[in-house]
């Protein structure tokens, strides 16, 4: 039975024109079948968005421990070795299990609908690349339950504290394979889907900004998760097998792990932070009811941010002990990142500027990317300077920069998009006033809980400890106090989104006044189950 | 506790607003000291050009921050669809982009000259007046004095705060978590090189107030230097994550005057020599002696991972108390002491004198359900330490 339902579904990716398949458009296999076997890139973007809300809430949960126990100085709540895989899988989960499948939900639930075809070039591959990431979680989750408890080795698994640690390693390392693999295949089909499935006429040059963004990102992806699967390969070897890759009693050496692993992980950040920019390259256009500034160099600049991410990773290493030169090299390459960022930072202001401005959810959310993203990036300046960074490293301030960057950035955009793109993948319109508390509690608790850890840093609070000197204890209770605001203000997002798809007022099919994607344009809302049968008709 | 809770409360209100109005990096930082906003007061010349540097490029930062989101916002209040502004269609100026892709350019390019001038500075550990090495250890660091006033002298330094404050049954101390029982004690005025590394997974020595921070690498030896300009107690603490009590292991450097330093190096090589004398290879040891020396010891460097009683904290962190290697023959212990256990967090303490390491087992051998009777001599150590060369 879903045998047939799928051979269906592929027919229909291929040679969707056909007339006489019409009565099957919304043929689907009902209750867990659909799930488990779909191929359908707006049921595969659901489960992905649901998986990273899920995961969202796990790795969320790991931060309150880690911030309950940071609320006062001593220890009271958890022990050292707990509070490190507290800190550990808060880290792997956000980054693999939260933030990079929500961006691939968007992904599927977005390319074709914006380039006119009815759906992802690798239906099969879509759901498998799905499906690798609940097992994946499962390995990461039944690591805490491994015989000596979660691994408290660092999101970043350091050679060779991770010789050192127990069983649950080893599954670390397997769900980061799993995990890899599941973003390879991923970023294929995006590949793939992009540069062969669009319809006449849309060039590549008149995509919507969302997919350059994810094209891009999807290079990104198969150049780096590769990289990733070799550095935790030689740590499982080191661990096991008797070869000595990061064991300097061996001829090898521990700073080599963190080369390889920062090779992968520069771009990491940008695989994060790039389709966020995608995203609200599509939502602040919409409210300024004027299309976005500066097309051609949005494109540009995301490209050169894309390669040069490949050129600066060491400069996560500068206390390692390089050779001046190279930390010279790394911080003048560091430095020069700040200019394709200003550009795009400088074209969503001029976006703005002159525009019709409303401030509904999504563009709140965007706004309050724009603001807080910035000066996300303004810190990474600072940091960027070796000199200042040999004081900044590992403390606190670094831990305020990247979740300025990675929640303010790539969270806030996500939600930007969720609100935007609700009324569109539902049918349904959330509640206005509702989001609107959404952004301000999160706006607010989010500066609560980060903007003090700046101070934290600078005057010397080191990142990953348990307990702390009692000059850190203010500024401890204060971002503590902001993390659990942060933390019950997503329930409220949950809350919206559910009355939304079970009760929100009907949407219209251009949802948004300057809204002008062919997902408004051409499809009703909402869209239907195979988005384009025959290709729109482009100007 | 209420008090306490309100003068937090309204500390976070000045904090913010200080914050949220200048970022407040560059006022005077005495006068912000109680709230700790800025990096520590420097107390070496290089600090001070990193503080500075950090001040001029946190300015930077914001002026261009301000500019921009100027902009921004201005857009926001007045370009607005309930003010009734109109939607313009622009979406392209050559020229603009061109210079809003050349000024920062620019700007990089001045910041860079500062930046390199203290890079090149921050790694010229030429010409030092003495070199120390500094050894990191889970859970603390070993130091040995190499060359200059002071050579031959080594000891190691652990965290001094009592177990009953980190737990809360104690009231906490001024110094909590960032206090040592060993000082490293340096002149003033003079360049001290540092040599640092590890002896089993890396970690980073960091001391704020003298702007020196440098990972320590097992295998490797970096070095990284520093001159203070004023005596007095600096304190930093491991900066890279190394385990179990990473936040543990704090360093606290003491910069003394010239004669004062003079004087420490005496009274250190007298004490020294004195240890010498006790621990001379021909002393005879009674079983009581070397038990109540094998106590300290333990207490130094095995119970964070094997707990007081003995129990340990299984499985990363096996029990001694009953345990068939303490229990046992005691040439396998030996083994275990010295060599550690590849890939597991038993370490190597080949580090630790035959006088150490034989009381150490002495006390494991005959503590809690241990009761072996027998004793391991330094001339027992020797004999192993041989045997595994």
């Amino acid at each position: 039975m879903s045998t047939a339902t799928h051979d269906h579904a592929h027919g229909h990716s291929h040679d969707g024109g056909h007339a006489h398949d019409d009565h099957a458009h919304d043929h689907k296999p009902y209750g867990m079948m659909r799930w488990l076997g779909s191929t359908n890139h707006k049921d595969i973007g659901t489960m992905y968005l649901w998986f990273s809300f899920t995961m969202f809430l796990v790795g969320g949960v790991m931060a309150l421990i880690i911030r309950a126990e940071l609320f006062q100085p001593g220890l009271q709540i958890v022990r050292p070795e707990f509070f490190n895989s507290m800190t550990t899988y808060h880290g792997l989960i956000m980054v693999f299990g939260a933030i990079m499948p929500a961006f691939v939900g968007f992904a599927n639930w977005l390319i074709p609908m914006q380039i006119g075809a009815p759906d992802m070039a690798f239906p099969r591959m879509n759901n498998l690349s799905f499906w690798l990431l609940p097992p994946a979680a499962m390995l990461l989750i039944a690591a805490q339950f491994a015989p000596g408890g979660g691994a408290g080795v660092g999101w970043t698994m350091y050679a060779p504290l991770t010789t050192q640690a127990g069983p649950a390693m080893d599954l670390t390392i397997f769900a980061v394979h799993i995990l890899g693999m599941s973003s390879i295949m991923g970023s294929i089909n995006i590949i793939t889907t992009i540069l062969n499935m669009r319809a006449p006429g849309m060039t590549l040059m008149k995509m919507p900004l969302f997919c350059w963004t994810w094209l891009i990102t999807a290079y990104l992806l198969v150049a780096s998760m590769p990289v990733l699967a070799g550095a935790v390969t030689m740590t499982l070897t080191d661990r096991h097998f008797g070869t000595n890759f990061f064991n300097a009693a061996g001829g090898g050496d521990p700073v080599l792990y963190q080369h390889i692993f920062w090779f992968f992980g520069h771009p990491e950040v940008y695989i994060i932070a790039i389709p966020a920019f995608g995203v609200v390259s599509q939502v602040i256009p919409a409210f300024s009811r004027k299309p976005l500034f500066g097309y051609a160099s949005m494109v540009y600049a995301t490209a050169s941010i894309a390669i040069l991410s490949f050129m600066v990773w060491a400069h996560h290493m500068y206390t390692v002990g390089m050779p001046v030169e190279a930390q010279l090299y790394f911080m003048y390459a560091t430095t020069l990142i700040a200019i394709p960022t200003g550009v795009k930072v400088f074209n969503w202001v001029a976006t703005m500027w002159k525009g019709s401005l409303t401030f509904e959810t999504p563009m709140l959310f965007a706004l309050g990317f724009l603001f807080l993203f910035s000066l996300g990036g303004f810190t990474g300046l600072v940091l960027s300077i070796v000199p200042v960074d040999v004081q900044l490293h590992d403390t606190y301030y670094v831990v305020a920069h990247f979740h300025y960057v990675m929640v303010a950035g790539a969270l806030f955009s996500a939600f930007a998009g969720i609100y935007f793109w609700l009324p569109k993948w539902t049918g349904r319109m959330y509640n206005e006033t509702l989001g609107k508390w959404h952004f301000w509690l999160s706006l607010i608790f989010f500066n609560v809980t980060f903007f003090v850890q700046h101070f934290l840093g600078l005057a010397g609070m080191p990142r990953r400890v348990p307990d702390y000197a009692l000059q850190f204890a203010e500024f401890n209770m204060i971002s503590s106090i902001g993390a659990f605001g942060f933390g019950l203000s997503q329930l409220l997002f949950l809350y919206v989104v559910v009355k939304c798809i079970t009760s929100g007022e009907k949407a219209e099919q251009k949802q948004w006044e300057g809204a002008d994607s062919l997902e408004w344009t051409h499809l009703p809302s909402p869209a239907p189950y195979h988005s384009f049968v025959t290709p729109p008709a482009l100007k | 506790m209420r008090n306490k809770l309100v003068k937090t409360i309204s500390n976070t209100f000045a904090a913010l607003t200080t914050a949220a109005t200048a970022m407040s990096l560059m006022f005077p930082a005495t006068a912000f000291a109680e709230y700790k906003l800025n990096l520590q007061i420097p107390n070496s010349a290089l600090g001070h050009t990193i503080y500075d540097l950090h001040t001029i490029i946190t300015w930077v930062c914001v002026v261009i921050f301000i500019v921009v989101f100027g902009f921004m916002f201005y857009a926001i209040f007045k370009h607005r669809k309930s003010v009734g502004h109109p939607a313009s269609n622009f979406h392209e100026h050559f020229w603009v982009e061109v210079a809003w892709t050349i000024v920062p350019c620019i700007i990089l390019l001045v910041m860079m000259v500062p930046a390199t001038k203290a890079l090149i500075q921050l790694r010229d550990t030429s010409e030092p007046d003495m070199t120390i090495k500094a050894t990191g250890y889970q859970w603390k660091w070993g130091y040995d004095y190499i060359k200059g006033e002071g050579e031959g002298i080594s000891f190691y330094s652990s965290l001094s705060t009592p177990r009953a404050q980190i737990e809360g049954t104690e009231k906490k101390g001024e110094h909590y978590l960032l206090e040592t029982d060993t000082h490293v004690v340096v002149p003033v005025g003079k360049k001290i090189r540092m040599l640092v590394t590890a002896a089993d997974v890396i970690h980073a020595w960091w001391v704020p107030a003298l702007a020196v921070k440098q990972d320590a690498v097992p295998g490797f030896i970096r070095d990284t230097w520093f001159k203070a300009t004023e005596p007095g107690i600096f304190r930093g603490q491991c900066a890279e994550l190394c385990g179990k009590d990473h936040g543990f292991m704090p360093i606290v450097v003491e910069v003394k005057t010239a004669a004062d330093y003079s004087k420490w190096v005496d009274s250190q090589k007298a004490s020294m020599k004195k240890a010498a004398v006790a621990d001379a290879p021909d002393k005879a040891w009674t079983l009581d002696e070397l038990k109540a020396r094998g106590e300290k010891v333990y207490a130094a460097n095995c119970v964070a991972c094997h707990q007081p009683t003995g129990m340990g904290n299984p499985p990363t962190f096996p029990a001694l108390s009953g345990s068939k290697i303490v229990n046992g023959p005691k040439e396998e212990q030996l083994d275990r002491v010295l060599n550690g256990k590849a890939g597991t967090a038993m370490a190597p303490f080949k580090h630790l004198s035959d006088a150490d390491l034989a009381s150490v087992i002495t006390y494991t051998r005959n503590s809690w359900a241990n009761k072996t009777g027998e004793m391991v001599a330094p001339a027992d150590v020797k004999a192993a330490r041989a045997a595994t060369k």
